[in-house]
């Protein structure tokens, strides 16, 4: 145990100074070069080892999972024969897939309209009074908290005891103390439970909106706001008119990123349910094909079709970057 | 504080009005911040509490008397815990290393160093940073497995880079590119080389956005299950303190006492993380997001 703890420390010396050796081992042999072609090369040099990971663990498998979609492949095998659409056909037919694809639609409904709509709402009111600070550091803080970590302090959350013993969950202690109502099976209960998983997504997301929402407010003129007061305009109306029109392109960020995390969803469903109890959705079911049922031609199919999904967002991603390169 | 803006005479009545027009504002801020820090607060104080008072009574029924350490020594000295948190650093801290390295090199050869489709090649890199690593895990599992890597610490450290790789050269690129050009142009004309003028001037200058990149990169590599499950597996030796946590939750199920200790060992350091570099964890978000 103490070795490895050396060790870790130890690696990241030796790894910047296997770099150190790369780089003045390529900057010599660059200078044997005509120096025409030096700066030609060079980026190149410095790019290579950050590109080559990339492709051998981004970017062929990437392709490489296009085209075991369209192939059975089981067991152990790195590939199979050629199947045609029937994997997706059956990703499509089977009530089990078609239910957690189902499921996703509902992570980007509510886990996207929950953060991004709470997180704007209090971005406008931090903005507001003088003690924001701590605020945006108390919702803020469970992005630092682990998927699995998470998913205990939940579980915690809506831990369930026969009626008439005592509650421990914080929220059944609510609804039999102060409701006066029977406890509730949180995360048994369908559809009910899916709303029981995006909550806990939303308590881990909706500081991330609140930051980067209210960098955007601040960055507004505030004279326009002001024009719009002296004019007569109530709150509600400064806040429609002029505060979310001028605010649209980074409410647009923030709803993309969080329907990617949506579309993306694993950690929280895997810890809490397990995709039991009809919470499963696509990334999961990825898990499982390729873990319980060894399918990695179903597998690849589900993350072909999760990135069909997602494709939109990256379009969009890559244009607003255009635009902001070319401003 | 409101309480006591509110009882205060009125000796400047504009003021008082202010303070009682954005009294409600505060009201709903403060009950937010109370329910968001509800859940991990119930989960703190469980922590220390016995653990026939965690299995029958809430939480907030609690005395400071009952208050001890005795589940963080229970999951320490039972569980395997205190070995998991010693892979998490082994896991995480060289990652984290070799990621910041590789994307500063790749982000400096974008910044300045011209080149034929470096563009095209930059779009390539932001469409990558929204693909789902689920679906590049199968066929990077198999490469894995025919090199022998699977299950060992290289393995996660490569694959975790990997990942990490096109939004952190996404993010130095945006921070480099942003530097006065005639800062590089003094260096060359003085006669240094590009690597001088990148240790010496770019590296330097880039210590805050390195450091978000640091933190925000520690954060993902320490909290995440899914690439060390597939890569490192479950056996004791190698999980690390996600995987070992999901491990208790399926033995123990409603184990309290060792859930809500274990949850906090595994939380101790990203929170000493947050709340002492908070500043630039934001930065980095920010720069991540709103540029992008």
């Amino acid at each position: 145990m103490w070795e490895k703890l050396t060790y870790a420390f130890v690696m990241p010396a030796l790894i910047l100074a296997g770099i150190w050796l790369y780089l003045q081992l390529t900057e010599a042999l660059l200078a044997r070069l005509p120096r025409r072609t030096q700066p030609a090369l060079r980026p190149w040099v410095w790019m290579a080892p950050a590109l080559l990971l990339l492709l051998v663990i981004v970017l062929w498998p990437v392709l490489q999972s296009v085209v075991l979609s369209f192939q059975k492949v089981s067991g152990d095998q790195l590939s199979g024969p050629f199947v045609g659409l029937q994997n997706y056909i059956r990703a499509f037919t089977d009530t089990q897939m078609r239910g957690s694809m189902l499921n996703n639609l509902y992570w980007i409904i509510f886990f996207t309209g929950f953060t991004v709509g709470i997180g704007l709402a209090l971005a406008v009111l931090v903005n507001r009074v003088r003690f924001g600070g701590p605020v945006k550091t108390i919702l803020f803080m469970p992005m630092a908290i682990s998927f699995v970590a998470t998913g205990v302090i939940w579980r915690f959350m809506y831990a369930y005891r026969p009626e008439g013993s005592p509650q421990i969950g914080t929220l059944n202690a609510l609804m039999t103390g102060l409701f006066q109502q029977p406890p509730v099976t949180w995360l048994l209960q369908q559809p009910g439970n899916n709303i029981a998983l995006i909550v806990v997504g939303v308590w881990m997301f909706t500081g991330f909106c609140l930051v980067i929402l209210n960098a955007g407010l601040r960055g507004l003129p505030e004279e326009v706001h002001e024009a719009a007061r002296v004019d007569g305009a109530s709150e509600w109306q400064v806040f429609r008119k002029v505060t979310v029109p001028l605010l649209a392109p980074t409410i647009s960020v923030v709803a993309t990123t969080m329907v990617i995390n949506a579309l993306k969803m694993f950690d929280i469903v895997y810890v809490m349910t397990a995709g039991n109890y009809g919470t499963d959705v696509i990334a999961n079911q990825i898990y499982k094909q390729l873990y319980s049922s060894r399918d990695l031609g179903m597998a690849s199919t589900l993350a072909v079709i999760l990135l069909v999904f997602i494709l939109p967002f990256m379009v969009q991603n890559v244009r607003r970057f255009h635009a902001q390169e070319n401003r | 504080m409101i309480v006591e803006k509110k009882v205060a005479p009125p000796q400047n009545p504009l003021m008082s009005a202010a303070v009682l027009r954005s009294l409600p504002t505060y009201v709903v801020l403060l009950i937010t911040s109370v329910i968001w820090m509800l859940p991990t607060l119930a989960l703190l104080i469980s922590s220390f509490r016995p653990q026939d008072k965690i299995a029958n009574t809430g939480w907030w029924s609690f005395n400071f008397a009952e208050l001890n350490l005795a589940n963080y020594e229970a999951v320490l000295a039972g569980n395997n815990l205190g070995m998991a948190f010693v892979n998490s650093l082994y896991l995480t801290v060289p990652t984290t290393v070799l990621t910041i390295a590789l994307a500063s090199l790749a982000a400096y050869a974008f910044s300045w160093m011209p080149f034929k489709g470096s563009n095209l090649l930059f779009t390539v890199l932001v469409a990558l940073s929204v693909v789902p690593i689920q679906m590049s895990l199968g066929p990077t599992l198999k490469l894995m497995t025919l090199t022998h890597l699977t299950g060992t610490f290289p393995a996660v450290w490569l694959a975790h880079t990997a990942y990490g790789l096109p939004f952190s050269i996404f993010l130095m690129r945006n921070f480099f590119s942003a530097l006065p050009k005639e800062m590089f142009e003094s260096a060359y004309l003085d006669g240094a080389s590009p690597l001088v003028a990148f240790m010496r001037l770019a590296l330097p200058t880039a210590v805050p956005a390195l450091a978000s990149l640091a933190i925000f990169q520690f954060m993902w590599v320490w909290n995440d299950l899914l690439v060390a499950l597939i890569f490192l597996g479950g056996s004791p030796s190698v999980a690390v303190l996600p995987v070992a946590i999901s491990n208790l939750v399926g033995q123990y199920g409603d184990g309290w006492q060792l859930l809500t200790a274990a949850a906090f060992i595994s939380m101790s350091l990203p929170l000493l993380l947050f709340f002492s570099m908070q500043r630039y964890f934001v930065q980095g978000i920010l720069a991540g997001s709103v540029k992008g």
